[in-house]
């Protein structure tokens, strides 16, 4: 008997291949030439427009929309990597619901944006299905700079710094490049291994070289990268994870969400991804809502995600919350882990209802709880691995808003850099601002 | 990337793109922020002779015409000439060409039809640095009662004789900008040719009223309770500029006339069609007016990606390119067949086609039951009108039938050769084929 939704206990294989296939292709399908059209011209081209503020690169929206509705993407398409090399990316993983659709006139007036990302991945896909790089290398500088951490902030640094001319080798832990955007992101946003070939793709521009399985602290030091860089960029993510601090943490069954999500997205063949029959996801934020929707679509039977505060705190946007329980997955508010019950395998997950007053969280002192095969920690990830000598407060390297530690000669940017919301534009934003500052730098 | 440099009678500009002589040109604030913002020259707007200057209405200038979604189509407007003094003018003119000599400034002018006037004011012109003057020959309202403007434009003879007085009194280029409110535009370009003029820009606006308020019963834009005609212009206009431009470029008198195209250009595209069929340059006003200078952006990228798709290295490359091909409607080959095909992936069922068919001419489209559409090759005659209501782009398109195969209307196969009305068994003029 080959397994089913039914199946107890944490299981493979729950659904057919093609199951699989359908639960997993594009959240939202590409726009073909006529819906582009049509979607293109919905936009006012509005002077100052607010869109172009709300994104974090700055993107000249109205002006790559106006080139899609000439018939020019590629134009489009160069407009939109001008500011933002990972155009492609954001246009499949941007909360647009909270940035430049938001703001939207047609949006404010009417409750219908412009659909801005789908309409900026079809301007970058025109141009990245032709292979075409549309950048040009300056002159080698001869000067050198080292990237560490190859995720959006590191490889938006990496390409602003080698067009200018700069030489720069990407040191990253892994064994492949990309971050959080080949290892994190939900499978359905990122389908058909486009982190992989977006990575490829901005490579073309030459002069950056990635060495992989290299970890800063792991017998490389920054001082070791000072000394023969004439530059340091630090990108290397969130990579520590909060503990629950719950009775029964370490029962089998009880995982980190992210460590999850980087098996799911490593995986050849989604029927192998073994999922509980009944999963309780704690946390509110992105990667709760990813672990939660995910489970669901591997065959779960049951998924619960469970936060500890109300639905306007939660971090996961209002669509992210739709889209979770769209899925099918039920989302409990305000409840806080007491502790993790089961013989040597996680059973069941007991909670305390909470209320928030003053911003204060407090248990009410009843109680529920929930089956589970599978439980998966989504409560935030912390900074890890930060060098001696850079300054860190609050969980965060200190920069200031070029970039720049406490440091000289190093910057840094992206999750593990202060300022800015942890998502991938604001790393892309800020690794290409770093690189702009590291060249007026160099070349003073 | 393709070189947009452009070459309009020695003129050089970093595009081909002006900015038609208009409000957006009326002031050394715009035009300075046009140039930073792209624009390859401009027609400065047009100036009067020196005394107190023109008066505007203070109640509404514009009306327009619609398309869906609000999107302005069609643009009229009042206005008179600057209303600003001429010595303002020229100064703010010396200084922007000082700072921006890259870019192409022309002085647009309106005197009267005496030859004084333009002397005078061409001498102050030519203390500016400007590198040409524009004849305003088309301002169709308030300067036409006056003898100027439109009223020139209309006679050749008058034309013709400013053109002279200004070729013999400047070594400006001069550019005569004709007004379309009139039957045959080649008589005034060949009346501006006659004259001397280096080149001819057309087209200024076309009398018309756009609305009528239906409550105060007056014709919009109103003014305390009356209106009058005015100028149109914008995207609706730029057929009838794309005609008369197309009428010069192949009239074999004014073959060789440089031409300057204006009436619609709002994107890269329409301004490649202007080029093609014979213009040296476009110039922009009410999409600029609609948008804002910063549209130039899209108009210089689009042109430069569309060129080296094409392989064009320099916009010289194809102006004209297209004027070949504008005929008269007698050497058509009445023996191209086609017929037209409906995508069904691409079709979403609207139906727009059969109303248009099925109403119109000839009941050549089928819908069957399941709301399928498709055409009937014994009945279409390929008029296009299904492919021009069609609201998906490319669903439905024309097909040819090829030399040899059976055209199944006529029930004859398709001739190899060409074949045109003047020797068509039908043409009572065909002495040929009637005397055989
Ligand atoms: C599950 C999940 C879903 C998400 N979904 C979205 C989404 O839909 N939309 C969105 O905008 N954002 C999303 N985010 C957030 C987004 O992924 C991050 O904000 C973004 O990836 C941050 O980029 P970064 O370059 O700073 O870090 P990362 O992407 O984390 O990259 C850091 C890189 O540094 C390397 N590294 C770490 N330490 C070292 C070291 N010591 N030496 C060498 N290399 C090192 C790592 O291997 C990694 O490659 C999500 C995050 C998660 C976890
Ligand atoms: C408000 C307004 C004022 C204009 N004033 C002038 C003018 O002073 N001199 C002139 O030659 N043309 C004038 N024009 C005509 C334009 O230069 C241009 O020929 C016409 O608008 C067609 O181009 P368009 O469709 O791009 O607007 C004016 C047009 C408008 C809309
Ligand atoms: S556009 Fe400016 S000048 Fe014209 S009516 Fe509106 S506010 Fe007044």
């Amino acid at each position: 008997m080959p397994n089913s939704q039914m199946t107890p206990g944490i299981a493979p294989g729950r659904l057919t291949k093609d199951a699989y296939a359908k639960n997993f292709t594009d959240l939202h399908a590409p726009l073909d030439a006529h819906e582009a059209a049509v979607a293109a011209d919905r936009c006012y081209f509005c002077y100052d427009a607010p869109c172009q503020t709300a994104c974090p690169t700055s993107i000249d929206i109205p002006m790559f929309i106006r080139q899609i509705s000439t018939g020019t993407a590629e134009a489009a398409a160069v407009k939109i990597f001008e500011e933002n090399i990972l155009g492609g990316m954001c246009a499949r993983v941007c909360p647009t619901e909270t940035l430049c659709e938001e703001v939207c006139v047609r949006e404010v007036a009417e409750g219908k944006p412009v659909e801005i990302g789908r309409l900026q991945r079809y301007a970058t896909d025109t141009m990245m299905e032709k292979g075409v790089h549309p950048f040009e290398r300056a002159e080698p500088t001869g000067k050198k700079v080292a990237v560490v951490g190859a995720g959006p902030a590191g490889l938006s640094c990496a390409h602003r710094l080698a067009m200018h001319g700069h030489d720069v080798v990407i040191l990253d832990g892994r064994e492949k490049a990309g971050g959080l955007n080949e290892f994190g992101i939900a499978a359905y946003k990122s389908v058909d291994d486009f982190a992989h070939r977006e990575v490829e793709w901005l490579m073309q521009i030459g002069g950056i070289t990635v060495e992989y399985g290299k970890r800063l602290g792991d017998g490389m030091s920054l001082a070791d990268l000072t000394g023969s860089y004439d530059a340091v960029f630090l990108a290397i993510g969130l990579g520590g994870v909060n503990a629950l601090r719950a009775d029964g943490e370490d029962l089998d069954g009880v995982l980190d969400a992210v460590d999850y999500i980087a098996k799911l997205r490593q995986a050849d063949d989604l029927s192998k991804m073994p999922v509980g029959r009944n999963v309780v996801v704690i946390g509110g934020g992105m990667t709760a809502v990813d672990a939660a929707v995910q489970s669901k679509l591997l065959g779960a039977e049951h998924v619960s995600m469970v936060y500890r505060r109300g639905k306007e705190r939660m971090a996961a946007s209002e669509y992210e919350q739709e889209l979770a329980t769209a899925k099918g997955v039920t989302i409990i508010y305000n409840a806080q882990p007491v502790a993790i019950h089961g013989d040597g395998a996680v059973r069941e997950v007991e909670f305390e209802y909470t209320v928030e007053e003053d911003g204060k969280l407090r248990g009410t002192g009843e109680m529920f709880r929930i089956p589970a095969d599978q439980v998966f920690k989504a409560i935030g990830q912390t900074l890890e691995g930060v060098p001696d000598g850079v300054a860190v407060e609050r969980g965060k390297i200190v920069v200031n808003e070029h970039g720049r530690t406490s440091q000289d000669g190093v910057w840094a940017g992206g999750d593990c850099a202060s300022g800015g919301d942890d998502l991938t534009v604001t790393a892309v934003a800020e690794g290409r601002d770093a690189a702009i500052d590291i060249n007026a730098t160099l070349m003073a | 990337m393709a070189d947009l440099t452009s070459n309009f009678l020695g003129i050089k500009s970093p595009n081909p793109f002006w900015l038609a002589s208009a409000p957006p040109t009326d002031k050394e604030y715009n035009v300075r922020r046009a140039f930073e913002a792209g624009w390859g020259g401009v027609v400065w707007k047009t100036l009067g002779e020196e005394g107190p200057p023109v008066v505007n209405v203070n109640g509404p200038r514009y009306g327009a015409i619609y398309g869906a979604d609000r999107r302005l189509l069609g643009l009229n407007n009042i206005e008179l000439i600057t209303d600003r003094p001429l010595q303002q003018n020229l100064e703010e003119i010396t200084r922007v060409k000082k700072d921006y000599p890259d870019r192409a400034i022309i002085v647009s002018l309106m005197v009267p039809c005496e030859e004084q006037p333009w002397k005078d004011i061409l001498k102050a012109v030519e203390t500016t640095g400007a590198d040409g003057v524009e004849l305003n020959f088309g301002c169709p309202h308030g300067m036409a009662e006056r003898g100027m403007g439109g009223a020139v434009g209309q006679v050749p003879e008058y034309i013709e004789m400013v053109t002279r007085w200004c070729k013999e009194n400047t070594k400006m280029p001069v550019i005569v900008k004709l007004t379309p409110n009139i039957t045959d535009i080649r008589k005034p370009a060949e009346a501006a040719l006659r004259g001397g003029a280096d080149a001819v820009s057309l087209i200024n606006t076309i009398n018309s009223i756009t609305t009528v308020d239906l409550d105060t019963m007056a014709p919009e834009p109103t003014i305390d309770g009356k209106g009058t005609h005015g100028g149109y212009c914008g995207p609706a206009v730029k057929p009838i500029a794309l005609n008369m431009v197309a009428e010069i470029a192949r009239n074999p008198e004014t073959a060789n006339l440089p031409i300057s195209g204006i009436g619609g250009v709002t994107t890269w595209r329409d301004a490649a069609e202007f080029m093609a069929l014979g213009c040296g340059n476009v110039q922009v006003c009410t999409a600029v007016m609609t948008y804002g200078f910063k549209i130039v952006e899209e108009m210089i990228s689009g042109l430069s990606q569309w060129m080296d798709e094409k392989g064009y290295t320099s916009v010289d490359d194809f102006v004209g390119m297209a004027v070949p091909n504008v005929t008269d409607w007698q050497y058509l080959n009445l023996n191209y067949i086609t017929k037209a095909v409906i995508d069904q992936d691409a079709c979403i069922q609207c139906g727009r086609c059969y109303a248009a068919c099925e109403d119109t001419s000839h009941q050549a489209i089928e819908m069957s039951e399941d709301r399928k559409f498709s055409v009937k090759d014994d009945e279409c005659v390929a008029c296009n009108l299904c492919v021009n209501v069609c609201p998906v782009e490319g669903c439905i398109t024309m097909k040819q039938v090829m030399p040899g195969e059976l055209d199944e209307r006529t029930g004859q196969k398709v001739p190899a050769e060409y074949g045109n009305w003047i020797d068509h068994p039908n043409n009572p003029g065909n002495t040929c084929a009637s005397g055989k």
